[in-house]
């Protein structure tokens, strides 16, 4: 009993960490999403929970994968500097075992389920862990295309395995939370922005300025609004649904429009938490709509 | 600065969940412009309830959030004359259309004094038709009883204002942190009584 407890102190302690759970949770939650978007009411529960186990050890291992190459560059910032890898609590080999099963276990369990679904979900592993983390995250800042490319795969995953094939409504899903993503990732980055210089890592505010990098978040913002907006309509989304998601995405549009031409250090938080909590709503409101 | 307590939290994402409800639901289909002015008055309380439980109250000192919180009493009253007294919505939509790009000129203009006055007159007079019109349609028995609550909303809604307005011009009837300690309560209590009186129509 005691070692077991033992145990799992240290997958707690050394290994959970490097799944950055609401990051995950949040990718999660889109490829749900896209996958209820197309086959709701669920008549095929067990699919719907392969479908979420896989999604959930592929996202997780792209993860790890990422935290394990970037153990470096993490030690050199404060933010990241405690994170098991970065630390040394946590041995280089371990985690990119750790890393490297999980996403076979991911791809494989993705593939079995059905093999177009299971190339989705490669393919968002392969942009991430391939193009994005070991090729172009050190070398420019227009990494973050790849980055967003990635972090669109889940829900278009989820969406291809619910209807069987590719449509504009994937894409367009896909596309929302592309377009999503610099919101996310440029307010973090202008956040912590001597943590990225520290480590030299190119980003937008640090290669084109804040302001620039401000007014790339709202037309980023708008863009990502009326996509998942087309895309929301498409699904048939409620009338009254739609109207909350038209809400919540002027939220958005007002902050990014006061963050450019009111700047502070306060509304660039709030931007980005909101931004966060915007996706999240929106999954939300998919899910719960459809059901 | 007061400081946002986990109950205050707690108190906005039900203020924010509330709005929620009435925007999906929707207040009238009898007229576009009563649904669009609802859902506007809604939308604003919603983001408004998120982006303070996001970001504190130090929010509230952002120069926007007067022109901004003004939206709620605008939109809401131009609902209520749209759907009830359809003969006064056009001078009414003018009304609550001038009044707002008053507030925002001012605010643009760094007119300290005389946006106070115009956000005074503007909040007074959409105050007073939130409060009053849903009492008189209740008394008149042209809608139920309930919607009386809608008035109730509308005295809530005065009380911020007026506590606002006051701390704004430098004259505060009660200090700035009482004003923020009660600000959750009172938002969630007034958005609650426009919910429970909206939705017995």
């Amino acid at each position: 009993m005691d070692e077991l407890r033992k145990t799992l102190k240290i997958i707690k302690r050394k290994y959970v960490p490097l799944i950055k759970s609401p990051q995950t949770f949040l990718l999660l939650l889109t490829g749900m999403a896209g996958f209820m978007s197309g086959s709701c009411p669920v008549h095929h529960i067990p699919t719907m929970l392969a479908a979420a186990g896989s999604l959930f050890l592929a996202i997780s291992g792209s993860t790890v994968l990422n935290m394990w190459y970037d153990r470096d560059i993490d030690a050199q910032m404060p933010r990241t500097c405690e994170r098991p890898l970065a630390s040394k609590k946590l041995l280089p080999r371990d985690g990119f075992l750790f890393g490297i099963i999980l996403s076979l276990l991911g791809i494989s369990w993705a593939v079995l389920i059905d093999p177009f679904y299971g190339a989705v979900v490669f393919a968002g592993l392969f942009f991430d862990v391939v193009i994005y983390t070991f090729w172009l995250k050190r070398r420019t800042a227009w990494s973050i295309l790849w980055g967003g490319i990635s972090g669109g795969m889940p829900i278009l995953a989820g969406r291809v395995l619910s209807i069987g094939h590719l449509d504009w409504i994937g894409i367009a899903l896909a596309l929302g939370v592309l377009l999503w993503i610099p919101t996310h990732i440029m307010t973090f980055s202008m956040r912590y922005f001597e943590d990225y210089q520290l480590a030299e890592i190119p980003t937008f505010p640090s290669t084109y300025g804040f302001q620039t990098t401000r007014i790339t978040i709202a037309i980023s913002s708008v863009l990502a609004a009326l996509t998942m907006g087309a895309a929301a309509y498409g699904i048939g989304m409620s009338v009254g649904f739609l109207r909350i998601l038209i809400v919540l995405s002027s939220g958005l549009l007002f902050l990014a429009v006061s963050s450019t031409s009111r700047p502070s250090e306060q509304l660039n938080f709030g931007l980005f938490k909101y931004a966060s909590l915007y996706m999240l709503s929106t999954m939300i409101l998919m899910i719960v709509d459809m059901m | 600065m007061k400081v946002m307590t986990p109950i205050d939290r707690i108190t906005l994402l039900l203020t924010g969940l509330l709005a929620a409800y009435q925007v999906v639901v929707g207040v009238s289909d009898k007229d576009p412009l009563a649904l669009v002015s609802y859902t506007v008055a809604f939308g604003v309380l919603l983001v408004a309830g998120l982006l303070l439980i996001i970001l504190g109250f130090s929010i509230l000192d952002a120069p926007s959030v007067a022109a901004v919180s003004s939206l709620i009493p605008l939109a809401l009253s131009l609902g209520l004359i749209t759907e009830h007294v359809p003969s006064a919505k056009v001078p009414y939509l003018v009304f609550a259309v001038l009044g707002f790009i008053a507030i925002v000129l001012a605010k643009f203009i760094s007119a300290e004094k005389v946006g106070v006055l115009v956000l005074a007159l503007v909040h007074g007079i959409s105050g007073l038709v939130i409060f009053i019109l849903p009492l008189f349609l209740s008394l008149q028995g042209t809608t139920p009883n309930r919607f009386v609550f809608v008035g109730v909303g509308g005295g809530l809604i005065g009380i911020g204002g007026i506590l606002f307005s006051f701390l704004k011009t430098g004259n505060p009837l009660l200090d700035k942190k009482t004003i923020y300690r009660l600000l959750p309560g009172l938002l969630l209590m007034m958005t609650a009584s426009f919910v429970w009186g909206f939705t017995a129509v």
